[in-house]
């Protein structure tokens, strides 16, 4: 947004409101879909057919069974050359759009990725080292693999346009990007502003976490006592984040008031926590300290919940040391054993889970746990419940350190 | 006037094809010749046929900072943004109590990301996990955090050339909103085979450099002064010349009227191609004008960065009351920073 030092001034905070949102996971597309199988708790992680897994550890993920394109205005080239993410992304955003009822064609869009277009680059680096060596398709490989690219051509599907931001840090980007994006509106800088996260599968990705050892070569269970890594999963969780008063004279349907946005950075380490969740910490106290809440007016929270034995019991230790005394009664589920961890997506479908949890009254359980953790002092909902909320709270921890995490609270009066 | 606060550069710094600084970066700016090239095999089997690029020398005495045991393994842009980064600070991270990073890239690790996926197609089994971690878009922002112990929010953003003035808008609105007390933005790239092969597709004639450059910015410094940052402007449509040009044009209109003196640092590069839209948007411009890239080479993630630090230098050493350094990117969005002595 466009500024002028000498005659900047800043305006009062404006509140935001979610009045959009779309998803697509491996539990199939939209909202209804999604928000039954997290309700009860569904596994949908199965052999991945994407690329060759034959010669991998592990063998399965959260892959996406994509459905065709929605409606769109792109032309025959663009469909040739879009990109799985391209994909997954103009489902959730198409959705977002649709659902928000937004009379606008023009407003910023914020994104969230890990891996960009990489099947793409893939694709750019085998052709590249073929043999007799072939310039075709190059440059359109080129192009089309940038992340800017994909978000480009998610506008030009949907008949959208305004300036883009696409924010990389790792498996907080999705949060880092709604959080962007709700500063955007925030600050009075856009009346509306389309934020969210995806990412897709990829071979590098999944050999990359494969030789890491972070993934279970058993069943993905966060939290439980004898986990042995993650699953990865792809999808996008996309929202439209609109100005309280603008969203109320339009007679918007508002799903939620997003209230506190925190980031952090840990240092400990590029792949692992702070063992006792320092930047955790730090991040889910600045949310709170945004929205005025304190740790025991949380009801629930999404947790990265990775499954990995590094992550969990950081994450575990943070939320122990944010809630103190009121840890018995903070109410925790992970939800990637179900879908597995979308990466760059996983932020923004786990801040959809939240809108889902909050507007239809249930607790996603965390799957596949048989002995949580000693470390677990909070509630861990292992079974699906049914409950009232008034707010939920997820985090987002991410390769890098890249801590995020985002408030919501049901629609204001 | 606004009450807000100014934000201003507290520092610069630069790593590039002349050299580990902002002094030889001047250096080769002032004589005036396009640095010598080095020229990098096409990836894959056909390693006859070389294509030209500009390599960041080897520094003559490696800084001790490279053996920070986050920077042993990384890969040369982290090493490019470390540099850079102290060099902005002026080598004392503690100036500010909450320093943010903004990272910006197009390309990213893309030595390591190579590297890795060889050997994934190869045999997964012995592919190396040291690698896997360093091909990850916001690694070099890690370290560069790491190093300086900077714990307040540090984001990584991908985009075209010009996301390095979105970089420094999101700085602004940081340090306008209080999220951080002083931020540095980088902008950095390296050279590899697949990226110089494909700037040759998609603009014969530029020249892939690698590098780094790097901003601190504070509130109310005695420092060269924001004084605009227009845009972004989104090139509409399938990328191409047209669109392109448009948002260039869009942009020079949404400038502030320029003063007499204001020194123009442009992207051109030496391609016309990609030069058109720009220099078609300032086809009329009468004052004074620098194009570093024709000397330098062109480093998508890291050219804008690179101009912005002469923007600034230009004002500290008063070479300039104001500059301007407009980025028409090549398929996201145009962007123009304004700097003046305020």
């Amino acid at each position: 947004m466009a500024y002028q030092s000498a005659t900047y001034t800043p305006r009062p905070p404006q509140r935001v409101v979610i009045t959009g949102a779309g998803i697509l996971t491996a539990h199939g597309a939209g909202w209804q879909a999604n928000a039954a199988a997290f309700r009860s708790g569904q596994v949908s992680l199965r052999r991945i057919t994407l690329f060759d897994v034959s010669r991998q550890r592990v063998t399965i993920a959260g892959e996406v069974q994509l459905p065709g394109l929605p409606p769109h205005h792109l032309g025959r080239r663009d469909l040739q050359r879009m990109e799985r993410g391209t994909h997954l992304l103009i489902h959730a955003a198409k959705e977002a759009l649709a659902s928000s009822g937004l009379p606008l064609t023009e407003f910023p869009a914020v994104l969230g990725t890990s891996a960009g277009g990489m099947t793409l680059g893939e694709a750019l680096y085998r052709q590249a080292h073929a043999s007799p060596p072939s310039g075709r398709g190059q440059a359109t490989r080129a192009v089309f693999y940038q992340a800017q690219q994909q978000a480009a051509v998610m506008q030009r599907a949907l008949g959208i346009t305004g300036p883009l931001t696409v924010i990389s840090n790792a498996c907080a980007s999705g949060a880092n990007a709604i959080a962007h994006a709700a500063s955007l509106v925030r600050r009075g800088d856009a009346p509306a502003v389309l934020g969210g996260g995806y990412d897709a599968l990829s071979q590098l990705v999944f050999a990359g976490f494969d030789t890491l050892k972070a993934l279970s070569p058993t069943v993905a269970r966060p939290f439980d006592a004898h986990r042995d890594g993650l699953a990865l999963g792809e999808g996008a969780g996309v929202m439209m984040l609109e100005n309280f008063a603008h969203a109320r004279a339009r007679g918007a349907t508002i799903l939620a008031e997003i209230v506190g946005t925190g980031a952090s950075t840990d240092l400990h380490h590029l792949t692992q926590p702070h063992p006792q969740g320092d930047a955790a910490l730090a991040s889910m106290t600045a949310a709170c300290a945004m929205a005025g809440l304190s740790p025991d007016e949380i009801d629930y929270v999404n947790s990265h919940g990775t499954g990995t034995p590094l992550n969990d019991v950081a994450e575990a230790l943070a939320i122990q040391r944010w809630a103190g005394a009121s840890v018995r009664r903070i109410r925790v589920s992970s939800t990637k054993g179900g879908t597995g961890h979308l990466l760059g997506g996983a932020g923004a479908v786990e801040a959809i889970i939240c809108l889902m949890a909050l507007r239809e009254g249930f607790l996603p359980p965390c799957v596949n746990v048989e002995a949580p953790d000693p470390a677990c002092t909070f509630d861990l909902i292992r079974e699906p419940r049914e409950a009232t909320l008034r707010t939920a709270l997820t985090n987002s921890f991410g390769f890098g350190g890249s801590n995020a995490t985002l408030l919501f609270r049901q629609p204001p009066e | 006037m606004s009450l807000a606060p100014r934000i201003t550069i507290g520092g610069i710094g630069a790593v590039s094809a002349a050299g580990w600084g902002v002094p030889p970066l001047l250096g080769a700016l002032d004589q005036g010749a396009p640095l010598p090239l080095d020229y990098i095999a096409r990836p894959g089997p056909d390693t006859i046929r070389t294509l030209p690029v500009r390599r960041v020398p080897k520094p003559v005495n490696p800084p001790a900072f490279l053996a920070h045991a986050r920077l042993r393994r990384s890969s040369p842009i982290s090493k490019f943004a470390a540099a850079a980064a102290l060099e902005a600070l002026g080598n004392n991270p503690a100036k500010a109590h909450r320093t943010g990073v903004i990272f910006t890239l197009l390309n990213g690790c893309v030595n390591y990301s190579g590297r890795f996926f060889g050997e994934v197609l190869r045999e997964p089994a012995t592919a190396s996990p040291i690698l896997f971690p360093e091909t990850v878009f916001n690694a070099p922002a890690s370290h560069l955090a790491t190093m300086l112990g900077f714990s307040a929010p540090a984001f990584t953003l991908i985009g075209d050339s010009a996301q390095f003035i979105t970089g420094i808008e999101l700085a602004v609105q940081w340090l306008l909103d209080d999220v951080v007390d002083a931020c540095l933005v980088v902008g950095a790239e390296e050279v590899d085979a697949l990226t110089a092969e494909a700037l040759h597709l998609l603009a014969p004639g530029a020249i892939l450099t690698e590098g780094a450059a790097a901003l601190y910015l504070e509130r109310n410094g005695p420092g060269p002064v924001i004084e605009e940052i227009a845009g972004p402007i989104p090139i509409q449509g399938a990328p191409g010349r047209a669109a392109r040009a448009a948002a260039a044009h869009r942009l020079r209109q949404s400038l502030a009227p320029t003063l007499p003196g204001t020194l123009l640092i442009d992207d051109a590069s030496g391609c016309s191609r990609s030069d058109a839209p720009g220099q078609a948007a300032w086809h009329d411009w009468t004052g004074p004008r620098l194009s570093p890239h024709r000397l330098l080479g062109e480093a998508p993630g890291a050219s804008t960065a690179v101009r912005c630090v002469l923007a600034a230098e230009s004002i500290q050493s008063g070479r300039a009351a104001r500059t301007l350094v407009p980025a028409i990117g090549a398929d996201q969005q145009a962007s123009a920073l304004v700097l003046g002595r305020g």
